[in-house]
């Protein structure tokens, strides 16, 4: 084992593992944070600690991660490199570190344009890649990015994100390459709705050997209905929603089609299962998180394994 | 070359409002190419400041002359008779030409007409892109002659990041993405596999964040 | 006494089309309003912003930019920037408090002595009701008080 992390365990295991998500509060009340994750306690083995998503300012993650740490619920500390330079990175790595917090994802973030601070600087000082290069090198050389020893290094379960249906779709195997090469121990997916396209993907990750020096976890996001279809295949960059997915939602009455976003999405798991490489998944309820133990449970992915 | 745009006219004008005599000085350099602070548009300026002022029942003297260059000492020093006959000076040049009058003639207010913006190239008429930051570290050699500084949204070393659709950023649809376009590039040159190669965090001491930076040429400064 | 005001009006004319028009007016004996001053340019491309902005300067009343219509060219696109510019001198007229109405383009061709009177008396009366520019030459002869 490299870390101490739970998420690493129950890889390591060879069970699937599940992840999930928890967005911080955009205010200072620590409850609201434990409530999100108290709806997910076992049912999941680590739940990540979104850092100002979607270029919005909330708590910061590694205070929300420590929250859930308090609790007893791992944590999966998300760091991006949009608002912090590699001294804050390493900094905020430490401290969260130094509280127990032994997993994280290393993204570069949305841009601020997206956000409610558009006129924020943009820092950028490293790429996710190279974040991931950051804390491997904290981790397995004990160092600093100057080059200086660190006084007890911090030992991070190292997680990336990949999204197999950005374009251009040839380069997308190759990028997980270069998170692997960098050293990521983990992934975590953009969403799955066309499962076809994720199964190409795969196809080449395995033909690489990939699948064996990472872990996947696929990504698995319930639709509340024909209305947020229809906007994640239009409006999202870098989502792609197949249209019998929404032609399905579609068809069922309005009051339906929570259960069937919620049947979609247990399918897709059931059908991910199979393919070879996929070692667990992340499942991303937005404003959504007390259906994620009905997802877990009806996928067949309970009782988690006791580490 | 560096690319500019007029300030709003409401902005210009308050800056010269409380003046009687104007020095309006344009550079034929960049600006000039830009279509911005040249001869032309120092003439457009002075004509529609005098003309509003007219209107205000103020007659504004301004006197108009355009620099062979604005960011040369040599050349500013072409003012040095006109700047008496003047209570402020109003510069059409980028930051630098604005900043080489100021160091110069100290005792006159100096005010920008434009926004200085960018490096950029001209994609056709009429139409400027962002082509170089000055990190003073140029990867252009391995990235296919594309700079993901300057042309990536998120300035990323090693893109493309999950938004890029159809060529396109994900904040901006008329927005390229640099790093299909490093990718297009990269193929053309039969190069694809410099796309794994991971470039490294980049020293920005380089770039701006070493402090201002200073070139001096001792083989011509001496 | 104060004298009436009469605009004084500016109209670069294209060679081919509206500055022909104009000949063909003259030669129909078609009445135009005398206050219009035509300046013939090989194409209306050739009028720069600063043309428009200087004969206003100057204390023109109005300007307009007579050019071909569009797809008739002669030069191909000088109508389309001519067009482009007039809405660029509108704009900064804006800017400076100047009305933009002032400023205007207008398409012909050459047959259209009618249309080419027709533009003129329209467009005279248009400033007529405008009134003097603010720095009016023939507002100042006509002892009138600029407005706009």
């Amino acid at each position: 084992m490299k870390t101490e992390s739970r998420l690493e365990k129950v890889l390591a295991s060879g069970a699937l593992a599940v992840t999930s998500e928890c967005g911080p509060p955009r205010g200072v009340v620590p409850d609201k944070v434990k409530e999100k994750a108290e709806l997910l306690r076992g049912y999941v083995d680590a739940v990540n600690v979104t850092d100002n998503q979607t270029a919005m300012v909330r708590m910061s993650s590694w205070a929300a991660s420590i929250l859930l740490k308090q609790i007893g619920i791992d944590p999966v500390f998300q760091m991006v490199t949009r608002d912090r330079n590699r001294l804050a990175m390493q900094a905020d790595i430490i401290g969260a570190y130094s509280h127990g917090v032994n997993t994280m994802l290393c993204l570069s973030g949305d841009h601020p344009h997206f956000g409610d601070h558009p006129m924020a600087a943009n820092v950028y000082d490293l790429d996710s890649v190279q974040l991931i290069q950051a804390v491997v090198k904290m981790r397995d050389e004990g160092k600093f990015q100057g080059g200086k020893d660190i006084d007890h290094p911090p030992k991070m379960f190292v997680g990336a994100a990949a999204n197999p249906f950005a374009d251009p779709f040839e380069l997308r195997v190759m990028r997980l390459a270069k998170k692997v090469r960098a050293g990521v121990d983990f992934i975590q997916t953009q969403c799955i709705y066309n499962l076809d396209k994720f199964a190409r993907w795969m196809d080449g990750v395995c033909e690489r050997g990939l699948h064996e020096k990472v872990h996947i976890l696929a990504g698995i996001t319930p639709m509340k209905s024909a209305g947020m279809a229809r906007y994640m295949k239009n409006r999202v960059p870098g989502m792609d929603v197949p249209d019998d997915i929404v032609k399905r939602m579609e068809g069922v009455p309005k009051e339906k089609q929570p259960e069937e976003g919620i049947k979609i999405a247990v399918e897709s798991i059931e059908r991910l299962k199979e393919m070879e490489g996929v070692h667990g998944f992340h499942i991303m309820a937005i404003e959504w998180e007390e259906k994620v133990p009905e997802i877990v449970e009806k996928a067949g992915l309970l009782p988690r394994p006791e580490i | 070359m560096i690319t500019a745009v007029r300030k709003p006219m409401e902005e210009i004008i308050a800056c010269v409002a409380p003046y009687d005599r104007i020095l309006l000085v344009g550079c034929n350099e960049c600006v000039s190419v830009c279509s911005v602070g040249g001869r032309k548009e120092v003439a457009l300026l002075a004509s529609a400041l005098q003309m509003h002022f007219l209107k205000q029942g103020k007659t504004m003297d301004i006197k108009e002359i355009t620099l062979e260059r604005q960011c040369d000492p040599e050349y500013v020093e072409e003012l040095v008779n006109l700047t008496d006959g003047a209570d402020a000076i109003l510069s059409m040049a980028c930051g630098c030409g604005v900043q080489t009058i100021a160091g110069r003639y100290r005792e006159k207010p100096v005010f920008p007409a434009v926004n200085t913006t960018f490096m950029g190239a001209s994609e056709r008429q009429g139409v400027w892109s962002e082509r170089c930051q000055g990190c003073g570290d140029c990867v252009l050699g391995i990235t296919g002659g594309i700079c993901p500084i300057a042309r990536c949204s998120k300035r990323l070393m090693n893109g493309p990041c999950g938004g890029s659709s159809n060529g396109k950023c994900e904040i901006d649809p008329n927005i390229d993405c640099a790093w299909q376009l490093i990718w297009d590039r990269l193929k053309a040159l039969g190069l694809e596999r410099r796309i794994e190669d991971i470039m490294e965090a980049k020293d920005w001491r380089t770039s701006r964040d070493g402090g201002p930076r200073k070139i001096v040429r001792e083989d011509l400064a001496s | 006494m104060t004298k009436a005001f009469e605009p004084e009006i500016v109209a670069f004319c294209c060679h081919y089309c509206a500055y022909t028009a104009a000949d063909m007016a003259g030669s129909k004996r078609l009445s135009y309003p005398a206050n219009v001053k035509i300046i013939r340019v090989p194409c209306t491309g050739k009028v720069d912003p600063i043309h428009i902005m200087k004969a206003l300067h100057k204390g023109a009343d109005g300007v307009y930019v007579a050019g071909c219509l569009e797809g008739d060219c002669h030069f191909k696109t000088g109508n389309i920037r001519a067009a482009h510019r007039v809405r660029r001198v509108q704009a900064l007229l804006e800017e400076i408090g100047w009305d933009s109405r002032r400023v205007e383009m207008i398409t012909m061709s050459a047959g259209m002595g009618e249309r080419f009177a027709q533009t003129a008396r329209e467009f005279t009366e248009k400033i007529r009701e405008l009134g003097p520019s603010p720095v009016s030459r023939a507002g100042q002869e006509a002892g009138r008080q600029a407005v706009s």
